[in-house]
């Protein structure tokens, strides 16, 4: 291993669901010294710690779970960056050893989110009628969401399903439910998972639509979760004991990134060319190519996104997704095995949690400690996230040589 | 009868109401909101330029579920006009796969949102099937 490399040296997450007994910081906690104990290291072996908890960003979970776990002293840095603030947060501590400030960090990412509902929609309080006074940016007088488009989640990652149909074709209701029924399909075998109930075609394409061609379960589940990591650098790894060692995983590429300007990307987010600029500079970074995936958990927050998304990673020629998909590629055992943990339509997805969580599952193959779902040898793998707004996060992970 | 107010300020009513795009000097990006400058150039000039009112609708989705107080099901999507995407919805044709198809023809159409204590209707824009 080289000294500059980066290493998982240990990696938790909680069980994905309904925690009503545990308030944010009891998930955070359980994460944080579960992975600190999978490493086999204390609060006082990390140098940095970098936080995510999106729906209360300003309660600075960070400094909350020191005084529960360890006050220590050291930085924190409390990172908001949507749906990808695990990945952010995983990055930040990533950055601070690679940066040389410290040779070990912990990154948490954590989220109550049972019951919370439909995401995005609703925008700013205002009644229709009294006094019309054009507000915002567009100079409104109504709310806009609803009359000029859709600002709910479902909506927006169906349009961005849609669109692909529309630019490649080959896409239809079916054919996204198909992905949903292998991500559920998938999930039967991860007992972290949210939801871990296998649906037929059936029982999906007619379950209640939401934002078509979006129903229900061909949305992210929200749950209650947290995940965390012990990052280290390659030179405080080799002072470590064997078995710290063998278990570590490489961090061959972190990558984030944001949306360039294209035409049209301020009216619908556009979720693809940021995707693929994070995949070209990780695959770049690692020195892999999609063909040496022997997994990836990619952002499915909807099945309409899993689809793009083939494409944006480069699994499949471009424009290629739908046909990529049919072939039976991304099934556990196919060429390249897609959310093998169910992904976000089954397994769960409390925000910040999700992407420390993605590169949790990523591990756990590459250690050969996935038990049931286990994807046989497992030696490289990538794990993505996507925020709207928009950032990505893209991981490639490689077994350790030891 | 009262005043007529635009929903948003993009929207120009009159004899033929139109969207109106703020399109940097510079590069020619167009934006609908009030900008401090462009995305693409960083530039700080903008003109006003009018939106065509035909266009091709490029996606969409069939929304069930929104946030209360918002009518459903509604067809939202974006509209490629000329060049230039608009987000907006497709009204005056049912909210179904059946009658709603990416690649249709659109154009838009303005319609009461509602009216307020001063007699002010609120004027909002969809996108309808050509040949309606």
């Amino acid at each position: 291993m080289a000294s500059d490399d980066i290493f998982i040296l240990g990696i938790y997450m909680t069980k994905f669901g309904k925690h009503p007994d545990k308030d944010t910081v009891d998930l955070a906690a359980d994460a944080a010294l579960n992975a600190l104990a999978d490493a086999q290291v204390s609060m006082k072996d990390i140098g940095v710690l970098a936080a995510g908890n999106l729906m209360a960003a300003s309660a600075g979970i960070g400094q909350q779970l020191q005084k529960q776990i360890g006050q220590t002293g050291v930085p924190v840095y409390n990172v908001a960056n949507a749906c990808a603030t695990g990945a952010t947060a995983l990055r930040t501590a990533i950055m601070a050893v690679k940066a040389g400030e410290c040779d070990m960090g912990l990154a948490v990412g954590v989220e109550k989110l049972a019951g919370a509902g439909l995401l995005g929609g609703g925008g700013q309080a205002k009644k229709d009628g009294n006094h019309y006074e054009p507000k915002g940016r567009y100079g409104s007088v109504v709310p806009v969401d609803g009359r000029i488009g859709t600002e709910t989640m479902p909506g927006v990652f169906a349009q961005i399903g849609m669109e692909y149909g529309h630019k490649y074709g080959g896409t239809s209701f079916e054919l996204f439910a198909k992905i949903s029924e292998k991500n559920h399909a998938h999930s039967t075998l991860n007992p972290l998972a949210a939801y871990t109930k296998k649906m037929s075609l059936d029982e999906i394409m007619n379950d209640v639509m939401i934002a078509y061609p979006n129903t229900r379960p061909m949305c992210s589940a929200n749950c209650d979760g947290a995940a965390a990591a012990v990052v280290v650098s390659g030179s405080k790894l080799k002072t470590l004991a064997p078995d710290q060692q063998r278990r570590a995983v490489k961090v061959s590429a972190s990558i984030l990134t944001t949306d360039p300007w294209e035409e049209a990307c301020q009216i619908l987010p556009n979720v693809n060319t940021l995707t693929r600029n994070a995949a070209e500079q990780a695959y770049a970074q690692a020195g892999v190519g999609p063909e040496d995936l022997d997994l990836v958990e990619l952002h499915d927050c909807f099945a309409t996104a899993e689809l793009v998304h083939y494409d944006n990673l480069m699994l499949c020629k471009p424009g290629e997704a739908a046909a990529f998909f049919e072939s039976g590629a991304t099934w556990r055992d196919g060429k390249t095995p897609v959310n093998v943990s169910g992904g976000l339509e089954s397994k769960g997805h409390p925000i910040a949690a999700t992407g420390i969580a993605n590169i949790w599952e990523v591990c756990h193959h590459l250690r050969g400690e996935a038990g049931d779902r286990q994807i046989a040898d497992a030696k490289v793998g990538l794990a993505h996230v996507i925020g709207l707004g928009s950032a990505c996060g893209v991981h490639i992970l490689e077994r350790s040589a030891a | 009868m009262g005043q007529q107010i635009p929903m948003v300020d993009y929207l120009e009513l009159g004899e033929s109401p139109h969207l109106v795009a703020k399109e940097c000097e510079a590069c020619g990006a167009r934006f609908f909101d009030r900008r401090n400058a462009c995305a693409s150039c960083s530039g700080t000039a903008f003109k006003a330029v009018d939106v065509p009112t035909e266009g091709e609708l490029r996606t969409f989705t069939i929304v069930a579920y929104a946030a209360p107080g918002i009518p459903t099901p509604f067809v939202a999507g974006v509209i490629d006009c000329g060049g230039t995407s608009v987000r907006g919805n497709v009204i005056n044709t049912p909210a179904d796969p059946e009658h709603v198809q990416t690649g249709m023809k659109v154009r838009l159409s303005t319609f009461v949102v509602g009216t307020d204590d001063d007699g002010t209707e609120a004027i909002g824009f969809g996108f309808e099937p050509v040949g309606n």
